[in-house]
């Protein structure tokens, strides 16, 4: 049997993803066994004329991390799409458009502004902005477009596999990408890790009520929290209820509250929605007045809070 | 069709008293502009803040979700759960920009089918005014 064929491509992303890529270790040595890496922008220098040259559809997997920022995102995952059999939305980014997907609370022409004018590192008294022609020495130069919204991958290209975490970890990188490559393949739209929330395999939970309710709620740096009892008993927002499972609860042995970026468990399209319900239902307080004060004094900030990865799944656009 | 602008806007109603409320307005030949599209609910506690963000998405330009006085519910507090839920997401559709006017919860107890009606007028002549879906806060703060 011929070589599987894999490709890497990075879209509006931190290096993160990269980084858990290349933490697979000794695995790379199993995965360069199994497959041929025909693009890979971090380790390898193949280009996008290297891509445009295999025929369509002989690609066997393309791992797209990053979300769609810029127009040469969506050029690049369009010609990967067509060149492969499977794509996989790796990370939060390419999963629910992650951190950078909170800029979409902002319009287009206020985060140029603030960037290229307004925040207090930048000089820049010409008011320049990045173009998308430019001429230099009588050549002509075009680059990407800043678009209007960051996308998560599926809401510009057909996915078929999404490998959540911010970022994925190597152990659900690596049996994701295995079982693939074995011809082992979960049905489209499968979300690796486990089909369950968080608190199922929280080292936690047993120290959790059967019900919980709040008197008051905290913010993680006004509070000690004690290791060995549950994070949101203690008061303060943790995702882990309304968050896919399968990262063994890593941050919760970190002694900090799950922020998420696994995403929602099946059935739940909008996490940040979800989990604002979810925290409503737990605190205590039946007094408008009382709560929206709380609130204020708190400063509970919905968006950042509920939606730290997801706000790509829930953007509203102008119409 | 006239070229003005017609909102459309979604009614999440408790079945125990704004739906009775809205019935109550009908039989009594009550009249209310035609914009509202109301889905039932047994308690506005079942209200997930997902339906008002899909409909947002979905093309709507203004949504109500409507349910029983507190201390009114008929599942004991559910409306409380509503209650909290509102309040966050109103701040946090604000954070996204939606306009101020555009999302907006109401107590309307089954006998209060004046206030049903006071609401939904008061409601479209605001959105009315705000046009469609603009997001223009975006950013602006």
């Amino acid at each position: 049997m011929a070589k599987a064929k894999i490709a890497f491509y990075w879209c509006a992303s931190c290096g993160g993803c990269e980084e858990a890529q290349v933490d697979l270790a000794d695995k790379l040595f199993d995965l360069i066994e199994a497959a041929d890496i025909v693009l890979w922008p971090v380790a390898m220098d193949f280009k996008k004329e290297d891509v445009e040259k295999v025929g369509d559809g002989s690609i066997d997997v393309a791992i797209i991390n990053g979300g769609i920022r810029m127009s040469e995102h969506e050029e690049m995952v369009k010609l990967l799409r067509r060149k492969s059999k499977l794509v996989i939305a790796y990370g939060s980014c390419a999963h629910m458009g992650g951190i950078p997907a909170l800029t979409n609370a902002y319009t287009r022409e206020s985060i140029l502004k603030y960037v290229y004018e307004e925040a207090p590192t930048v000089t820049n008294p010409e008011g320049k902005r990045p173009k998308t022609r430019v001429s230099v020495d009588e050549m002509d130069f075009e680059l990407p477009e800043f678009l209007e919204y960051l996308d998560p991958l599926d809401a510009v290209i057909d996915v078929d596999y999404y490998i959540p975490g911010c970022p994925p970890t190597p152990e659900i990188t690596w049996e994701a990408v295995s079982s693939i490559l074995s011809g082992n393949l979960p049905p489209k739209g499968h979300v690796f890790g486990s089909d369950r929330a968080l608190c199922y395999e929280c080292p936690l939970n047993e120290t959790k009520p059967e019900k919980v309710t709040l008197d008051t709620i905290k913010r993680v740096h006004q509070t000690e929290l004690d290791p060995n009892k549950c994070y949101l008993t203690q008061g303060v927002l943790c995702m882990g209820p309304v968050t896919r499972g399968g990262c063994k609860a890593l941050c919760i042995k970190g002694n900090m509250p799950c922020t998420g970026c696994f995403g929602p468990v099946d059935g739940v399209s909008y996490q940040g929605a979800k989990a604002l319900s979810y925290f409503s239902s737990v605190i205590n307080i039946d007094d408008e007045d009382a709560f929206r004060k709380l609130v204020e004094e708190v400063g509970v900030d919905p968006l950042g809070w509920f939606s730290k990865y997801c706000l790509g799944k829930g953007t509203i656009k102008r119409r | 069709m006239s070229g003005e602008f017609e909102p459309k806007i979604v009614v999440i109603a408790c079945h125990w008293c704004t739906y009775q409320a809205i019935n109550l307005a009908g039989t009594s030949r009550m009249k209310y502009p035609p914009n509202v599209r109301t889905i039932r609910v047994m308690c506005s506690g079942r209200t997930d803040p997902q339906f008002v963000i899909e409909a947002f998405r979905n093309g709507a330009d203004g949504v109500l979700v409507a349910g029983c006085h507190p201390g009114d519910c008929h599942y004991v507090n559910g409306n409380m759960k509503t209650m909290r839920r509102t309040v966050l997401l109103e701040k946090m559709l604000e954070q996204m920009g939606i306009e101020k006017g555009r999302f907006r919860r109401e107590w309307i107890s089954a006998a209060e089918a004046k206030k049903w009606v006071d609401v939904v007028t008061e409601m479209v002549d605001q959105i009315k005014k705000l046009g469609p879906l603009k997001l223009a806060g975006r950013g602006d703060e």
